[in-house]
């Protein structure tokens, strides 16, 4: 299925709390556990870019407002055109 | 910008770009950040003066970029109602922790309460002593260990947690109140339309608004934010139901 | 020519209020002061000030930061145990730098004490208070007319330095009717860019706090207010001076018993004795250069400084005269006003002896 969406995630403010991966309902992202940011923390990432429905859950959960959404443009005209 | 694509979210602009220092995963963070996402909405951040507590958001100044005021530990109240009274157009919040509006200031906590003072009370409920290391709330569960109730809270000797929403919901002067969480995206969503609502009912000089948030403390309970998600669930809601309690009349809003 | 009346002190000090400016008045009932927020409860629906009558003194101290911190003109006043329940926001608000008005209306002590006139909080009153390094400016008036001028001199200072005023009276001075004139109202418009009124677009936020973490920080801030003591130490000192040119011996006394030793120096001077009385007008910044320099001048033989309390100000007085001349104290403590001529006897003994 091709993306809906994709988000930014600022590293730096990211805390690697990991409210964000359970809360995606397509499983699309991921905590990396092998590198750190510059405070020494492991951070969220986008690991699945494809399954990117731009639900926004994550970004309502991230304590930090570190993750930024966007919505595909050509895909909320489709959705316009056909609903 | 991404090309092709449509911002549908980002950070509010309200809020500072200093690094939120708070743990992990703690809601402290997710609720500053609700709160200045609806003074953006509402286009309100000329009019907002907050008033910051003692306890781990003591900081909040630092990341709320809103005219601000330091209060002592549990004064909050009686500080923004002497700043409401004066400037009664701007929306005042109080924000305050469970030692600061339910231990030490319970008294002006229910005191303005009873005047209906005319701003917004957010209440961080964590059940701890976030700041200090852990010791036992007025709001600590039964049982619960702390480092000052090591063997779980003794109701006996101490008494229940105190339900603050439920028991400023009895005042005729408040206007609304409701329980509220950041544990999943649809509770936060919610959390943020209860601080909405707060705002617009202050705006409406209904009377005193107050949005307790059932909250976290992954440091504090010992635990990761993941874990502290599950006890919420399991031990605090069924405590603390996430509820409204009391809303203005239709005909009122 | 301001209006004339006959006022009690409490009520000359709450009309006083009003008529410079008086935006915001929080305050907790308590006796002997209590007549301030009846007759401001009275004349409220007249004026534009707010007023609440506060669940506690700790409740109206804050609602004072909150107003004063909003950029109001505001007042409480109190009495003794309600004073010491104060003076936490008293730190806080000398620390955030906001302009408010105390006055306390000092009854006996230690305790719930007695409703009777004493001046035993200078201590209290003069040295801080509370927690911290701080001073408050402290005026003390000894006429309902000074409770009155204490008044807009006080808003004048607290706005000015931005800082805590205090106006230090007692029960009696409270309690007392006297002929009054009253300024008249000024129309107060305050210039306070500092003031927490909603972050417009053309500046910073701004914040009250007194939290600062970092010791490099909370050093500075403690810089800062030591440097702005300094320069009320310089500007601020008044006092007031009775029959003092030829005296020999100066007594010192402030407030309602500066009343009576003027009594006494009339009684001493009748009697040969040649006595001149210094009152200290504001308790802090006390006048030490002034006596330092009578002091140093050979007629004086020795000072006495007579109090309603167990020796407070004595303390001030001995620090100024730093040892070049002999300092006594004379006091009456529990609400007890000591009498002229009681004060007289003593300090004829003293004159003997020295």
């Amino acid at each position: 299925m091709p993306a809906k969406g994709t988000v930014d995630i600022d590293i730096e403010r990211c805390k690697g709390c990991n409210l964000c991966v359970p809360s995606c309902p397509t499983d699309c992202l991921a905590l990396n556990t092998s590198d750190t940011n510059s405070y020494g923390l492991h951070y969220a990432y986008l690991d699945k870019e494809e399954d990117c429905i731009a639900c926004m859950n994550c970004a309502v959960i991230c304590p930090d407002a570190a993750i930024t959404v966007y919505r595909k443009e050509d895909q909320s005209k489709q959705r316009r055109t056909h609903g | 910008m991404k090309k092709g694509y449509k911002l549908i979210y980002q950070r509010p602009k309200t809020l500072t770009d200093t690094r939120i220092n708070y743990c992990p995963g703690c809601f402290h963070t997710t609720m500053h950040k609700l709160l200045m996402e609806v003074v953006d909405e509402m286009g309100i951040q000329e009019k907002t003066v907050g008033v910051c507590p003692v306890g781990c958001s003591v900081f909040a100044y630092n990341y709320m970029n809103v005219d601000m005021q330091e209060a002592a530990h549990g004064r909050a109240a009686a500080v923004a109602t002497g700043i409401k009274r004066m400037l009664p157009d701007r929306y005042v919040f109080s924000y305050q922790g469970d030692g600061d509006l339910a231990a030490i200031g319970t008294a002006e906590t229910l005191h303005a309460c009873n005047r209906g003072e005319n701003f917004t009370f957010i209440f961080i409920n964590n059940g701890i002593y976030g700041m200090t290391g852990g010791q036992m709330a007025p709001t600590t569960l039964e049982g619960q260990k702390t480092t000052t109730s090591p063997y779980g809270r003794d109701v006996e000797k101490i008494g229940m947690p105190l339900k603050m929403a439920e028991i400023v919901s009895q005042f005729d002067r408040v206007a609304y109140v409701e329980r509220v969480s950041c544990n999943t995206p649809a509770n936060s969503r919610k959390a943020k339309k209860a601080l909405r609502n707060a705002l617009e009912y202050q705006g409406k000089k209904l009377g005193t608004t107050f949005i307790e948030v059932a909250s976290n403390c992954p440091s504090g309970w010992k635990m990761t934010p993941e874990e502290s998600l599950k006890w919420l669930e399991d031990k605090v809601f069924p405590y603390y139901p996430l509820k409204v309690f009391k809303k203005p009349d239709k005909k009122e809003v | 020519m301001g209006e004339l009346r006959l006022m009690k002190g409490n009520e000359a000090l709450g009309e006083a209020a009003i008529r410079a400016g008086l935006q915001g008045y929080f305050g907790y009932p308590i006796t002997p002061q209590s007549e301030v927020i009846e007759y401001l409860a009275q004349q409220e629906p007249k004026h534009n000030y707010v007023l609440i009558q506060a669940e506690s003194e700790l409740a109206a101290v804050n609602m004072m930061y909150g107003a004063g911190g909003a950029g109001a003109r505001v007042l409480t006043t109190t009495s003794s145990p309600g004073f010491s329940l104060m003076q936490e926001g008293i730190s806080y608000i000398a620390s955030a730098e906001i302009p408010c008005l105390f006055c306390n209306v000092v009854r006996g002590g230690p305790g719930l004490g007695t409703i009777q006139p004493s001046q035993s909080d200078y201590f209290q009153s003069t040295k801080g208070g509370g927690h911290g390094d701080y001073h408050t400016i402290v005026l003390a008036p000894n006429s309902v007319q000074e409770m009155v001028d204490f008044v807009y001199l006080g808003f004048e200072l607290a706005d000015k330095y931005r800082t805590p005023v205090t106006i230090l009276t007692d029960g009696a001075i409270g309690q007392m009717m006297e002929k009054v004139e009253l300024p008249d109202p000024i129309e107060y418009k305050p210039d306070k860019p500092w003031a927490t009124t909603g972050k417009t677009k053309d500046r910073e936020r701004n914040i009250l706090t007194s939290l600062y973490i970092q010791s490099e920080d909370m050093e500075k801030k403690n810089q800062v207010l030591q440097k702005k003591y300094d320069q009320i130490k310089k500007n601020e000192v008044r006092f007031d001076e009775y029959k003092i040119k030829d005296a020999d011996i100066i007594i010192v006394s402030f407030g309602l018993t500066s009343r009576v030793t003027r009594k006494t120096v009339d009684m001493g001077r009748k009697k040969g004795m040649k006595v001149g009385l210094f009152r200290p007008q504001t308790l802090w910044p006390f006048p030490w250069e002034k006596l330092e320099q009578y002091a140093e001048e050979d007629r004086i033989k020795f000072f006495i400084s007579v109090e309603m309390n167990a020796g407070q100000m004595v303390e001030d007085v001995k620090l100024a005269v730093c040892g070049k001349k002999p300092v006594h104290f004379y006091g009456r403590m529990g609400g007890i006003v000591p009498a002229h001529d009681e004060i007289y006897n003593h300090i004829q003994k003293l004159s003997e002896k020295e």
